[in-house]
């Protein structure tokens, strides 16, 4: 457990680093993949063996893909990854940021729970999400949320006549 | 077995790359990429949370599975977009892209 | 008069009011025949007229004051109330008759004298607004309205010198006159200020009670006095602001007898015989008057001995005769000035409309190109020597009696004004004559052939100069001294052939007799050349010509150099330099730091997104620090 969770956590961290760092922007767009990947993984060392499906599905199966399709109907790829003037500052900014947010995961203090985590949880979540006292109306939310940003897309991207 | 610290510290830091990388990156996919990353490292603290806080009720990772629903959707919005303003200036290089000035 | 209704007051000042109305808003928008807009100005007049000689007679049968409450115009606070009333007492009906009779005679005189102009109605319709404001004026129980109508008669000058408003000397005129006469209008309203401050009301009666009652104190009696005297030097044209009357002359004639001879220029001696009590409780204010009055009636006198257009003579020869006024109030009391005001106004009215009968037929005012005008306009000629000789202060004419009273009361008591008017009377006689024989007497030098005036113009003038002659009468007896407050009662033949017997009156008609003489002599029978004479007083003669550059000193040196070049160019600086300054200092501070402040936001998104990040860090840095 605890070899899969360093191997998984530096593998995540690398390959987000590496989104950034490579040059060629196809190979940053496989890292992402890849980091999606590692992160499913980081999930079910948590034992959230559903959300490890859904990120698998959803993140590494559709968006990564949408990501890739676009790169190629811009044809980014020829002008690669290039970065802007703002590189020190915002390495200067966001390493603040990120050793402010690990002093404070460090020292505060969380009220730990001592059970056992529920495994499976797909039932469970299952429940919780369509259960009319759970989270359904949410779920319905979503449902349009998803149907709006279908049309949104497609008035976006229809060609004016 | 790593601690609730572990995992927060590894979701600041997907955090903090993912934001450095929307700074830094001047294509606009690319930012929307490092906006995933983002995403994906609040999801894992909050997983984290769920796992560690509230092992049998479940709520962190309900609250993920919207983030999900709501990522894609942003990601298909943000292509949308992004296409859309290709086809109109034949660039998606934020540093061109100024007019939202004075 | 207790007995008359209330409406025939307020019908008075009423119905020139209503024919202005009519005529000016009516007929003009309708553009009906411009001589309806005469007709009904002159019906109106009439009526007023009328009216106001059936006062005038109810008020010789029974003197007394009438006074009528009116209505409550506004109130402001406590304490300020401000009615629109009448006080009618003799004064105002002595004004009230010499007013509308010159009005309609003059109204009358225009019928003929304006017969080819343009904008009948428009003349006619501010004829009707003047007389209105010159009647409300008199009329008025109330400082505050009274100066209100002080204003409107202003205004119907200035709209009346610039009838012709398309030569520009009558714009320029026009202006001149309204500015000046402001200038005194500045001292009425402090005047105004400073009387409603000691006695809280505008109400004459009330400040005059108040002032006879002690409530006020001197200084302050005499600076208000002093204030409204200067009204009345604007108004009545009194050295130092004269300049404007002589340029007046360029409106049209009628205009110049009602308006600048007869009425509105005797509305500041009117102001100073109404606010008397006033000027009674202050020595120094009348002493002023005297001594302003005086200088003005030699000043414009001499000035008037060169002039070459007869209507300049005459305007400084008004100038002259009002100041005349002023010293007889300031030395004699209300009724002295008065009084002369009363027989000036009928023979300055009537040399006015000689001068525009003669103009009407030459086309002309420069006196150069007139001569021999007596066989070809006989009734001009006598009814303009008769004028002439009044004003001159020839036995038993009106003018007469009137000076005779002025120099009575100034030998009584300053000495130096004495010999100021006697001198005054001389220079009176010569240059009027010094007119009657340049324009009538002689050979023609003009263009064209002269012809004697319609009858409409004729009448009026015939009218007036019976009462030029005879107006003096009305005092042999004593009347009008009595109606304004100075009882002398004797018969009408001590009255007229008395005078003789005193040594006072045969020195002023021999001056007269002698300024008259020496005019035949010298413009008549050229015994001695006036060319001769001015060009052995080169400087007298120049400085007489330029008016003692009174005009070049407030144009070029006050108005010019004083005001514009230092005073308002000063205002100018500071306006631009301090007030400006400070406003557009602060508007470019703003504008700069804008512009700076505008290049963060340069419209790149990330640029916003990594300030955004640094707050955030930073504040995620302070909370951790201070933890």
């Amino acid at each position: 457990m605890q070899i899969a969770f360093w191997i998984l956590a530096v593998l995540a961290v690398v390959s987000a680093a590496g989104v950034i760092w490579q040059k060629n922007l196809f190979r940053a767009a496989l890292l992402l993949v890849l980091c999606f990947l590692a992160v499913a993984g980081i999930f079910v060392t948590l034992s959230a063996d559903f959300l490890a499906a859904v990120q698998l599905i959803i993140n590494v199966g559709a968006v990564a893909i949408l990501i890739i399709m676009s790169i190629m109907l811009t044809r980014e790829v020829t002008s690669g990854n290039p970065s802007g003037k703002l590189g020190l500052p915002a390495l200067a900014a966001t390493g603040v940021l990120a050793f402010s947010i690990i002093i404070t995961s460090v020292s505060s203090y969380w009220p730990l729970s001592s059970s056992s985590p529920l495994e499976p949880t797909t039932a469970a979540l299952a429940n919780l999400l369509f259960e009319n006292d759970g989270f359904i109306f949410l779920i319905q939310l979503g449902a349009i949320l998803l149907l709006t940003t279908i049309i949104g897309a497609i008035v976006l991207l229809r060609k004016e006549d | 077995m790593p601690g609730l610290e572990h995992y927060l510290i590894l979701s600041g830091l997907l955090f903090c790359i993912g934001l450095a990388g929307a700074v830094i990156k001047r294509s606009a996919i690319v930012i929307l990429m490092c906006i995933e990353i983002m995403l994906t490292g609040v999801n894992i603290a909050m997983v984290a949370f769920s796992r560690f806080i509230t092992p049998v009720e479940l709520t962190g990772q309900i609250f993920t599975v919207f983030i999900i629903v709501v990522a894609a959707a942003e990601i298909a919005i943000g292509l949308a977009i992004i296409l859309a303003l290709y086809r109109n200036r034949n660039t998606i290089d934020t540093q061109k892209i100024d007019l939202l000035k004075w | 008069m207790n007995d008359i209704a209330e409406i025939v007051f307020w019908m008075i000042p009423g119905l020139p009011l209503a024919a202005f109305v009519i005529v000016f808003i009516g007929l003009r928008v309708l553009r009906v025949n411009d001589w309806l807009g005469a007709l009904l100005s002159i019906i109106a007049t009439t009526a007023s007229f009328a009216l106001s000689v059936w006062l005038g007679i109810r008020l010789l049968i029974q003197p007394q004051t009438r006074l009528i409450e009116g209505f409550s115009w506004f109130s402001a606070g406590t304490g300020m109330n401000v009615d629109v009333g009448l006080l009618v007492n003799p004064l105002t009906v002595i004004m009230l008759v010499v007013v509308s009779t010159i009005s309609l005679m003059v109204q009358i005189y225009s019928v003929g004298y304006m017969r080819r102009d343009g904008g009948i109605n428009r003349y006619f319709s501010f004829i009707s607004l003047f007389t209105f404001a010159m009647l409300s004026l008199v009329m008025s129980n109330n400082l505050l309205i009274m100066f209100m109508s002080w204003e409107m008669v202003g205004l119907c000058s200035y709209l009346l010198i610039g009838f012709w408003f398309h030569r520009p000397e009558a714009a320029k005129a026009a202006k001149k006159a309204f500015f000046i006469t402001r200038i005194g209008d500045f001292g009425f309203l402090a005047a105004l200020l400073i009387l409603f401050n000691a006695t809280g009301t505008f109400d004459i009666e009330g400040i005059h009670q108040a002032a006879a009652a002690g409530i006020v104190s001197a200084t302050a009696i005499t600076w208000a006095a002093l204030g409204i005297f200067f009204g009345a030097v604007g108004k009545s044209a009194q050295f130092p602001l004269h300049t404007w009357l002589p340029d007046a002359m360029e409106g049209p004639t009628p205009v110049s007898a009602l308006i600048h001879a007869a009425t509105m220029v005797a509305a500041g001696v009117f102001l100073v015989a109404r606010m008397y009590p006033l000027f009674e409780q202050s020595e120094s204010a009348l002493t002023v008057v005297a001594v302003v009055g005086g200088i003005t009636a030699l000043l414009a006198a001499t000035i008037a001995l060169v002039m070459w257009d007869i209507k300049k003579v005459l305007a400084y020869s008004t100038i002259s005769q009002l100041g005349y006024m002023m010293l007889g109030i300031g030395l004699g009391g209300v009724w002295v000035g008065i009084f002369h005001l009363f027989t000036h106004a009928f023979f300055k009215a009537l040399l006015f409309m000689g001068a525009g009968s003669v103009s009407h037929s030459t086309h002309t005012f420069d006196m150069r190109e007139m001569g021999g005008l007596g066989r070809k306009m006989p009734i001009t000629c006598i009814t303009f020597v008769a004028g002439a000789l009044s004003l001159s202060g020839l036995w038993p004419l009106a003018g007469f009696f009137s000076k005779e009273e002025i120099l009575g009361s100034a030998l009584e008591s300053q000495l130096i004004l004495f010999g100021i008017v006697l001198a005054t009377v001389f220079l009176t006689a010569f240059y009027m004559f010094r007119v009657v024989f340049l324009t009538f007497g002689g050979k023609y030098k003009g263009k064209g052939k002269p012809h004697e005036s319609p009858l409409v113009m004729l009448a009026p003038m015939l009218i007036m100069a019976v009462l030029a002659i005879s107006a003096g009468w009305l005092n042999a007896d004593g009347t009008i001294g009595s109606l304004l407050g100075e009882e002398s009662n004797h018969s009408w033949t001590t009255g007229i052939f008395g005078v003789f017997t005193h040594s006072l009156t045969w020195v002023s008609l021999l001056l007269a007799a002698a300024g008259i003489m020496l005019a035949w002599a010298m413009y008549s029978k050229n015994w001695f050349s006036p060319k001769k004479v001015s060009s052995r007083f080169t400087s007298v003669n120049s400085l007489l010509l330029h008016k003692y550059w009174f005009d070049e000193l407030y144009e070029n040196i006050i108005g010019s150099r004083l005001l514009n070049n230092g005073l308002f160019r000063f205002f100018e600086i500071a306006d631009e330099r301090i007030i400006d300054g400070a406003v557009n200092g602060l508007a470019s501070l703003t504008n700069y730091t804008g512009s700076m402040a505008r290049r963060v936001q340069n419209g790149k998104l990330q640029n916003y997104l990594l300030i955004f990040i640094t707050g955030v860090a930073i504040i995620a840095l302070v909370a951790i620090i201070i933890n």
